[in-house]
């Protein structure tokens, strides 16, 4: 058994262990939630540890007969990009469990469900990037959307029955075009000699270029819904909004980025010559996302909002940088993946303190935290400066190259997209501005200040940004092979400066 | 002199027994007295249900096209699916047997004084099982008769304890005897309707028989009027029976006003029955002529599909709203008849029996949920019923996400084998008008299911009764089978795959 399934059915156990505890003692619950994920953490990073670097193979893979009669095996393993998304999601499940020691309180049910919920969900965050037959992934990234949506759907506030509806039927109607590209993979597959789900071996045939654009728009649009790119984005405020504070960390830090993953993982290997034709379309998609999302957000008066809509900037950078196909960009937008959940779950988290303290989610409502409650006020300074990207901090080296990468072939897009860094700016310092500075007024004057749980859960967040701003050496070694690969499979290569005669 | 024909009892077997209980329960209606009725009856039908069960699995290797001379062909399609039928006609009876759900006399007329008094009496309508046994039979015979008149006679044997059986609910009695008046009226039309067909194919080819008609179509080239009238009116027949769109309309109404258990049972049995024979008849005797019908039957899977989907949405009544769904359903089915394949012969078998186990399971619960006027099944009355009964609430969303096709569920595997064949036989829009529908249907479903579980509550008249133990048997299985086949479905996949064939 590979130590990647192993890592699946952790927190599976987990969760059959809580659901066997009393449900009237929610201190045990939590404690034992919060013990598994952190065992999973630790064998992640022990999994980390003996990863080949050098290695661009797939690596602890296993295969197991599931669905015989279809060929449908249960097929995982990993690369450099699933690593770190992989890491990252283990790193982030814990600390969303110390940071929202209460969230599960004022559900629709018992605490004992919210955690079953979460660690399932963990199981498929880790399966949805482990597995290398395209069944099992459509099958896990489908099934995976019932968990959040019972998550927002119980544990949310405000409209969240209906958030998670529409978070449910959006997601659904991608998820059923790409069934139905999985299925025409299957059949040319089938067609030409060996019907199989395994990604290598679909990545090897041969596909007309009529084929290739119906199939790659299958898989494309349910990535862009996930992801979410414009215009397939409106879900995403809606839900951030009601979920809770965890829940949103984990939507948009980890599932969200199931989008931007297949896009890399099965669009660009599966149908290169489609992946070329409709580069300049996603392009241009992705540009307006990062400005619409960007000028959206300066406009939001809640807090939950305008993390959502930056979210939607920021995918459109990682878009860019998928689609302008340069090792750079390519490498820029793996690595942004990773820093954007650590930098999301650093606003949703402490955005979520401050929600929860002041009982309003509206920005106005705040004003001179930082002299009431310093630790929570800096906290959330921090998470804004690296959504804005600011040198120094693990998303500033991701934008940047995610830019120097696309600008070698797409310049308009890249300056354009370097506005939207200016509008960045905007939306993070005016809503700083407005939330810490400032005066204090009464209402806000009672805000007590990060407790040591809180503190716990929001340092290791900080100083991942922090430590991979400065030295990203370790994620970018173990991302470049994967993003060499895709560029062999996709067939490009980088451009070549034009020397001046 | 004449010569008795050879039938090979064997084979034979498992219908013959079904149809020897259904005439032990008659007697035992005669003679037994009232108070040993019921129990009698129940042990007695799903006796004769094991033990058909039991010679079916152990004839399951043999076959024989020629089992009753050239009338039924028993093979591997038919062993599929009259153990598929075996097994919901067992389902179904433990849930047929909470009489609580029957009229007590239905000779009584509705709100009447003799009524009241049979009610007074502690009165039950016990034939329910020896109707249920015979509708069994009959449907244990559709899918395996080879000529016409076999056909016609296991159509209307299947069909005529069904109507009376619709007319038996205990309350709202007048929607259910109305609905047995319209199924029963619209059914005899659609019988004629099949007779008519199988008349102008008999005109056609001389012979009664699926293997003579494919051997005439085969000598003439197929594209004659009579054949193609005859197919055009054997079709509606049919489309009627498996309710097909435009033939759908008694399809709501029935499922509404029929009792519940039986509403499950007739769902889930006929459809397998009805799509039997639809199969063998298409496969097997049709083929030949395949470019004649395979337009006509695409349009229909298509607008089958849509139009389940699109008017699920807007029913407000549970049991309307599953009965659009099975017709979504039908439309799926029949886009594996379309794909005229190996691949879709195996999905559509697995299909019928993964729907109607969930079928089955679903209705049951839909019994459960009551007022003190009876049965409630206004979908709004349901608001809030996750927070009540949690555990009925969790498993009917488990069937309704197997209706919907959700991954881990036995549905979605259901759709993407059927789904993949149509693809494999070239009919790329199907797929297209499957998942397009599909993504419709998703919208009512998870509807019901946020109802249940993110609404409140507003009325607190409305509660889950404790089902009986027959009941919640039932229930489990169906609920285990769902999610088993979502998760390890070779497990009946492999054996559809294996019984894919037809005899000829």
């Amino acid at each position: 058994m590979s130590i990647l399934t192993s890592l699946q059915l952790l927190p599976l156990f987990g969760a059959l262990v809580i659901g066997a505890l009393p449900a009237s003692n929610a201190k045990l619950v939590k404690q034992v939630a919060l013990g598994f994920s952190l065992l999973v953490t630790l064998a992640s990073v022990v999994m980390a540890l003996s990863f080949d670097r050098d290695n661009s193979a797939l690596q602890f893979t296993e295969v197991r007969t599931w669905i015989s009669a279809f060929n449908i095996n249960y097929a995982v393993g990993i690369d450099g990009m699933a690593l770190v998304l992989i890491l990252m999601t283990t790193i982030l499940v814990p600390i969303v469990f110390l940071a929202g020691w209460n969230e599960s309180e004022n559900g629709r049910w018992n605490v004992k469900v919210f955690y079953i919920l979460l660690l399932i969900l963990e199981t498929m965050m880790i399966g949805v990037f482990a597995a290398t037959d395209v069944f099992l992934f459509y099958v896990i990234f489908e099934a995976m959307l019932l968990p959040v949506y019972f998550l927002i759907g119980g544990y949310g506030s405000g409209e969240r029955a209906a958030a998670a509806m529409k978070f449910l039927l959006y997601s659904l109607f991608g998820g059923l075009l790409m069934l139905a590209a999985v299925i025409g993979l299957y059949i040319i597959s089938t067609n030409q000699g060996g019907a199989t789900f395994d990604i290598t071996r679909l990545s090897e045939l041969t596909i007309d270029s009529a084929t290739q654009n119906w199939l790659f728009l299958g898989f494309f649009i349910a990535f862009a819904i996930k992801a979410p790119l414009w215009p397939f984005h409106t879900w995403l405020p809606t839900a951030a909004k009601s979920a809770t504070a965890g829940t949103s960390t984990l939507l948009l830090g980890v599932l969200d980025k199931v989008g931007t993953y297949g896009m890399i993982r099965f669009c660009m290997s599966f149908f290169p010559d489609a992946t070329r034709t409709f580069t300049p379309a996603i392009i241009t998609l992705a540009v307006i996302s990062i400005l619409y999302g960007a000028f959206l957000a300066i406009g939001q008066k809640d807090i939950n909002s305008l993390i959502a809509f930056t979210s939607i900037s920021h995918f459109g950078f990682i878009t860019l940088g998928i689609f302008a196909l340069t090792s750079q960009s390519l490498t820029g937008a793996i690595f942004y993946m990773v820093n954007h959940g650590f930098s999301t779950a650093a606003l949703f988290l402490t955005a979520g303190w401050m929600i929860k303290r002041r009982g309003s989610s509206q920005i106005a409502d705040f004003g001179g935290l930082q002299r009431v409650a310093p630790v929570l006020a800096w906290s959330f300074f921090l998470a804004g400066m690296s959504a804005l990207a600011l040198p120094g901090l693990s998303s500033f080296v991701s934008e940047f190259l995610v830019l120097l990468g696309s600008y070698a072939k797409y310049p308009v897009a890249a300056i354009l997209g370097t506005l939207g860094i200016i509008l960045a700016a905007l939306y993070v310092l005016l809503a700083v501005q407005r939330a810490i500075h400032g005066e204090t007024p009464a209402s806000s004057a009672g805000i007590s200040d990060l407790n040591l749980r809180e503190k716990i859960a929001i340092a290791p967040v900080i100083a991942v940004l922090v430590f991979l701003g400065f030295y990203p050496k370790p994620a970018l070694e173990v991302i470049n092979p994967t993003t060499q690969t895709i560029m062999i499979n996709a067939g490009v290569s980088d451009p070549v400066a034009k020397v001046a005669k | 002199m004449l010569t008795a024909p050879k039938l090979d009892y064997a084979l034979l077997a498992p219908i013959l027994i079904i149809l020897g209980a259904a005439l032990i329960g008659v007697l035992i209606e005669a003679f037994v007295k009232q108070a040993w009725r019921a129990r009698l009856q129940l042990v007695i039908a799903l006796g004769a249900i094991v033990i058909s069960f039991e010679q079916l699995f152990r004839v399951r290797n043999q076959g024989s096209s020629i089992a009753a001379v050239t009338s039924v062909a028993i093979d591997g399609v038919g062993i599929f699916l009259q153990g598929a039928i075996l097994i919901f006609a067992f389902l179904g009876i433990l849930v047929i047997a909470d009489q609580d759900n029957f009229a007590p006399q239905a000779s009584a007329l509705p709100g009447s004084v003799e009524e009241a008094a049979a009610i007074q009496a502690g009165k039950q309508q016990t034939e329910v099982f020896p109707l249920t046994l015979f509708a069994v039979a009959g449907m244990m015979l559709f899918p395996v008769a080879t000529d016409f008149i076999t056909l016609f006679v296991a159509l209307e044997v299947l069909s005529l304890p069904l109507y009376l059986m619709a007319g038996l609910s205990r309350r709202r009695r007048l929607l259910s005897q109305e609905a047995a008046l319209k199924y029963f009226l619209l059914g005899a039309y659609s019988s004629a309707f099949f007779l008519f067909g199988a008349a102008l194919l008999y005109g056609y080819s001389g012979t009664l028989s699926l293997n003579g008609l494919t051997d005439a179509i085969r000598g003439s080239g197929g594209n004659d009027v009579f054949l193609l009238l005859g197919i055009v009116f054997l079709s509606v027949g049919l489309l009627f029976k498996v309710g097909a769109v435009p033939f759908h309309s008694w399809t709501p109404d029935v499922y509404q006003g029929a009792p519940t258990p039986i509403t499950g049972f007739m769902a889930a049995a006929t459809k397998a029955a009805a799509f039997g024979a639809t199969l063998r008849i298409f496969y097997l005797g049709l083929d030949a002529a395949q470019t004649s019908w395979k337009p006509f039957i695409a349009v229909i899977a298509v607008i089958t599909m849509l139009v389940g989907s699109i008017a699920a949405i807007s029913q407000r009544d549970m049991k309307r709203m599953l009965a659009f769904s099975s017709i979504a359903h039908a439309g799926f089915i029949l886009t594996a008849i379309v794909s005229l394949n190996k691949s879709a012969l195996s999905a559509s078998l697995f299909y019928l029996f993964a729907y109607g186990v969930a079928t089955i399971g679903a209705f049951a619960i839909v019994t459960l949920v009551r007022d003190s006027a009876g049965e409630v099944s206004d979908v709004n009355r349901w608001i809030g019923l996750g927070k009540k009964s949690p555990l009925v609430a969790s498993v009917f969303s488990l069937f309704l996400l197997s209706f919907a096709g959700i991954p881990l569920t036995s549905g979605f595997v259901g759709k993407f084998s059927i789904f993949s064949a149509a693809y494999e036989s070239g009919n790329i829009y199907l797929v297209v008008a499957g998942v397009l529908s599909s993504a419709i249907a998703v919208f009512f479903y998870l509807r019901v299911i946020l109802m249940l579980f993110f609404a409140d509550a507003t009325n607190d008249s409305v509660s889950v009764v404790i089902p009986s133990v027959l009941t919640r048997i039932s229930i489990s299985i169906s609920a285990l089978l769902t999610v088993v086949l979502g998760i390890a479905p070779s497990l009946v996949f492999n054996i559809a795959q294996n019984f894919a064939y037809f005899l000829r």
